[in-house]
This record gives structure tokens, sequence and C-alpha cells, in this order.
């Protein structure tokens, strides 16, 4: 979808070009360098670059001068002046002359990526101006929304119809659908790509520990408040903002959310300055809003205003034909990750699978799968290493013994029967684990 | 491709206590044997008084001609403050495609920035940092995916919102 954004380094400074130029290779761009201006004029003769980013004082020409030149040749090209601390005055007359921005060296990183990203976004603007008349869209960094089936395509082409507007979107699915999958793709997808996607999970926050964790609050807001600290609407100025469990806000934060979405702006949590910050918004739930809307415990003007577009990702159990490549994904993920050769699975477990209704969704697939490569015999997943009766049940067991047996065993499977690691992760100690193995009549297969 | 072995080196006042739980998650993550070890170097000679910081240019190219071995991948540990000429610091650097590269810990650390001190969070901070100059390493450039290790992160909270594995993409890039 984009194509690499080259970058031309003009500074007389060998160990600013050196630097600048490793840091920007990593960073995915195309680089040239210039040691001063005579020789970077020469080479925009024959050679287009997207940014230009140069030193002010250099001897022979000077950047300033070398600025005046390039904008007489293309006059949209962006140029970005590097000044130290004296010549701050310099650098405005630039901004004056058309310079994109200017930088003080040392840069904080932080400055220099949200500086570039501005520039890469400006010229991909240009760059999807172009596109756009061609009508081509493909997506992204969507290679893990697997599914081939009608409503995970879908899903993926309302994705692509979004992405490139700023407009909210509600995403709607069962828990363990992949909706912040989908929020990833339509962030990855977006013009705001360059910026941070910041998520927040609402449900798991009380009230005023998200009014601080969305706000940001100034030193001494409340106690324990020693610093002031950004918010999360603060940091994903010109990126996404990814509110999940939406519908588990309070009344008070529901008119909080509102007023920031109208204004754009708002204070931290015991501050008196205003903040503004440019974010797109995109929910999750799981609940039915609108259903919350008319009984009264969800506010009509919010849902009016996250619910620009909406997009339902489907239950697994509404595209079962994409099991077995969700099965194959998974196999391959958690191969990789044990560092185990890549196993099969037998059509008849397939077959059991696709039977399955799978109240959990993927992410119960996927935590199947992973215990049946640790409970299976390392080279092909069968029909007995799936929790599944074939009645459609999970689990054959009843009791909260047989739960907690269950669950033993699976975990000192998973740690090969170490029982210090298996301990660690039941939180329990030692013995009581030995206790339990005792009274469960486990042993290692 | 992937290198046959991992060594990870602590130099000076960087916690060792925390090197077995680095290494088993790096060894997951890379799916390549990890080794460890202190290594001795006077860190004080790489101080810069201007800045008051430690050159990463400098001990890097210390490691690559000192440490660095010819088939394995060698990330060096720090707590100091790095920078280099151009930026104000750094987490930590390396050679794309190259032997070797360089990591602190010194500003991942919750209590840098006035918040509560948090181990497990600074671990993660630290490993995720370690597999992104790794990846450089393999010769991963930084990826838009929100949460590959690829990602390029600027500040902790940034780091915090990336996972420690690669994505699919990189994946396929670095063929492992
Ligand atoms: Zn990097
Ligand atoms: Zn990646």
């Amino acid at each position: 979808m984009t194509k690499k954004i080259s970058i031309l380094v003009v500074d007389d400074e060998s160990s600013v070009r050196d630097s600048l130029y490793n840091w920007f290779i990593e960073d995915g761009f195309e680089v040239a360098c210039a040691e001063d201006a005579k020789t970077a004029l020469q080479m925009l003769e024959s050679e287009e670059f997207d940014i230009i980013l140069s030193d002010i004082k250099m001897p022979g020409m000077d950047g300033l001068e070398m600025l005046k030149r390039i904008k007489n040749l293309k006059k949209d090209a962006i140029v970005i002046m590097m000044t130290a601390f004296a010549t701050v005055e310099t650098a405005v007359q630039a901004l004056k002359e058309g310079a994109f921005d200017y930088v003080t060296k040392p840069f904080d990183p932080d400055d220099l990526t949200h500086l570039i990203r501005n520039a890469s976004r400006q010229v991909s603007l240009m760059d999807e101006n172009e596109k756009l008349k061609e009508k081509v869209i493909s997506l992204e960094n969507v290679e893990d929304l697997i599914g081939e089936s009608e409503g995970m395509q879908k899903v993926l082409r309302e994705i692509a119809n979004v992405a490139q507007s700023s407009a909210s979107v509600i995403i709607n699915g069962e828990s363990g659908t992949g909706k912040e999958l989908v929020a990833r793709a339509i962030h990855a997808n977006s013009a705001r790509r360059f910026f941070p996607l910041v998520s927040v999970h609402c449900g798991a926050l009380s009230e005023s520990l998200l009014e601080s964790e969305l706000f940001g609050h100034e030193k001494g807001a409340f106690t324990g408040a020693i610093y002031s600290r950004k918010g999360r609407f603060e940091m994903a100025d010109n990126g996404t903002i990814f509110l999940d469990e939406i519908a588990t806000i309070s009344p008070k934060m529901q008119v909080e959310l509102l007023r920031v979405l109208e204004t754009r702006s708002f204070m931290r949590v015991g501050g008196n300055k205003e903040i503004k910050s440019d974010f797109r918004v995109i929910c999750a739930t799981n609940r039915d809003l609108k259903a919350m809307v008319d009984n009264g415990t969800f506010r009509e003007d919010l849902y009016y205003r996250l619910n620009v577009v909406q997009i339902n990702v489907p239950p697994l159990r509404e595209r079962t034909g994409d099991i077995p490549l969700l099965a194959e994904y998974f196999i391959k993920k958690y191969c990789t990750s044990m560092n185990r050769p890549l196993m099969t699975i037998e059509p008849a477990a397939i077959r059991r699978l696709e039977e399955f209704p799978f109240p959990g969704n993927i992410r119960e697939l996927e935590n199947m799968i992973e215990r049946a490569i640790v409970v299976g015999n390392g080279k092909r997943i069968t029909l007995k290493d799936l929790p599944i009766e074939k009645t459609g049940v999970s689990y054959n067991v009843e009791s909260l013994d047989d739960v907690e047996k269950q669950h033993i065993s699976f975990i000192l499977n998973k740690y090969n029967w170490n029982i210090s690691s298996a301990a660690k992760a039941l939180k329990v100690d030692r013995v009581t684990l030995y206790n339990k193995i005792r009274k469960y009549s486990l042993k290692q297969a | 491709m992937k290198p046959d072995s991992i060594t990870l080196i602590s130099f000076g006042s960087f916690e060792k206590k925390l090197l077995p739980e680095i290494v088993d998650d790096i060894a997951r993550v890379t799916g390549v044997p990890v080794l460890y070890k202190e290594g001795f170097i006077d860190v004080g000679e790489y101080f810069c008084p201007e800045r008051k910081q430690y050159d990463g240019n400098r001990l890097l190219h210390e490691i690559e001609s000192n440490f660095a071995t010819g088939t394995g991948k060698t990330i060096a540990l720090f707590n100091v403050d790095l920078f280099i000429p151009i930026l104000t610091f750094i987490y930590g650097q390396a050679f794309l495609n190259g032997r070797c590269g360089i990591v602190s810990g010194y500003r991942l650390r919750n209590e840098k920035y006035g918040l509560t001190a948090d181990d497990k969070v600074f671990t993660e901070r630290l490993i995720k940092e370690i597999i992104h100059e790794l990846g450089h390493t393999f010769g991963l450039k930084h990826c838009l995916n929100p949460v590959c290790v690829m990602r390029s992160s600027t500040y902790v909270e940034d780091i915090d919102q990336k996972s420690s594995a690669f994505c699919g993409t990189c994946r396929e890039i670095g063929s492992f």
C-alpha cells in the first residue's frame, strides 16, 4: 500500500549524518546524505526526495539559502530545519520561508519521531489522494484476522471502508471474537498509523482510576500523585484510542467522555490547563448498546457520537468454515513459540471442532489448540487431545474437584511436570501442589 | 536468519538477579538458546561530562570489537543513561544485520518518571527492548504493527503497548 518514503539528510558533521542515517534506515526509510548544501542541490536535480532534513549552519551556502532554492524548484517540498540552541530565531525565519518544521539539536527521540511521522503523513496524504482516484484498497497488517467465510470477508471489507476516514467506530461481538484485532487493523490501515494506538480496558478500572488513566493527572491531584502524568487521550494525539468494554463505564464517565468527544479537549485531573488532542475513537463491546440506551443505562447522545460506523464481528459458530484455517494458524503459532516441529491435526479432530459451539469463540479455540499441543504426542493432534465430548460439552466434568483435577493436570503437563514452575503458575506452594497430586492420583504420562 | 546462539552480557550495576527470567523469555520468543555472563569494562571511560551521559556509539563499538563473537548475537546490558550525539537519549541500539547491540535499563524504570516501582513492568520493558535490538541484528527494521516488538518506542508507556513477540510479517522477513 505504501511506497518507501525517502529522506535526504544535509549536515556538515559526519557524526550527525551517520546517526540520522542509521536511525532512519531502522525506521524503514530510504536515506541519502549530503555534507553541504551544494551537494544536496545537485542530488535534488537528479533524484526526488520526500523529506529533506537540513542543518541551518553549514560552511558555504547555509540551510536557509538552500531552503529558498528548493522551494523555488518545488513548492510543496517538505523541508525540516535542524538548529543548535543559539539559532532559534533563524529557525523561526525558516518557518516563514516555508520550512515544514524545525528541531533543536540534540533531539528528544519522541520529538524526532513525531516530526518525521507528521512529515510522512503529509507525504502519504499527497500520495493517497492520487491512489483514491484508482480506488484500490488493500489491507496491511491483518494477517491475524483469519477467515475466508463470508462473515469474516465482510468484516475485512468494512475495515477497508472505514480505515481511511476518522469516523468513530463501535466494534460489536461476543467475547473472544477478536474485537481488538479489528481495532488494530483499522488503525494500521489509516493515515494515523504512524502515531500510537492506545488501548484502554475500561472494564478493568474503577471510575477514579479510569479518569486519571484517560485524562492524566497533575502533581498533587490526589494522595500518591507525586508527579504529573500524561493521560491516554494525550498519548493518542494524532493516533487512535481504543476503548474496550465501553458498556462498563459509569454514568459520570459517560458525561466526561461525551464532553471530550465534543470538544477534543480536556483537563488533567487536578489541573486547570486545557489540553487539546486529535484522536480517533474506536470502542468495543460485547453488550447490546442500543438496548442499554433504550433502558436508560447508556447515554443516547454518547451512543450516537460513538456509533458512526458499526462493525459486527461474527461469533465462531456462525463461521465454522474458518475453523480449519484457524486451527492451522494456531498450531503454527504455538509450535513456533514452544519451539517444536510443526504438528498436523487429524481430520476427525477438525470435524469435532467444527461441531462444537465455542461459547468462548476464537479465544476458546486457541486455548484448546495450545492445550492439545502440550498434551499431544508432538506429531499429530488427535481427537483424544481435545477436551470435547461428542455431545458438544466442553468439559466432561461437573464437580469443582473435577475441574481442579483437570486444570492441575493441564498445568503440570504444560510445564513438563516441573513442580516449581507448575506451582508458580498455579500460585500455590509446592507442598500444596504435591498434596493435590496425591489427592487426585495424578501421574506423569 | 536465526543465529545459533544469543549471549547476554551484563556490565556495571546492571541487576543480575533479573537475568534468569530474561534469558527464559528471550529463548522462548526467539527460539534460540540464550547464554548469559558478566563482562568487565570501565564504563566510566564512556562518560561524557558535557552531556552527563554515556556514549552509546563508543560503547556499541567496544562491544563489537571485544565481546561479539562470530556466529551468535551479543547484547550488552547496562544500567547507565545512554546517548548518541544527535539524540537526547536512547534505550539501546544495535548494528542492523550485525553481531551485537546494547540496551540500558536506566530509563525503563517507573521510578524514573515518578510512578510506583514495579519490577514486573520493568523486566517486561527490558525484555522487549532486548528482543527489539536483537531484531535489528537479525536485519529487521521498524514495523508499524501496533503490537509487534519491532515497533519503535520513544517513551516507556509506548513500550508497554507492544508485545515482546515479532509479528507475522517480521517473522517472514527474518525467516524464522
Ligand atoms: Zn529500533
Ligand atoms: Zn513486525
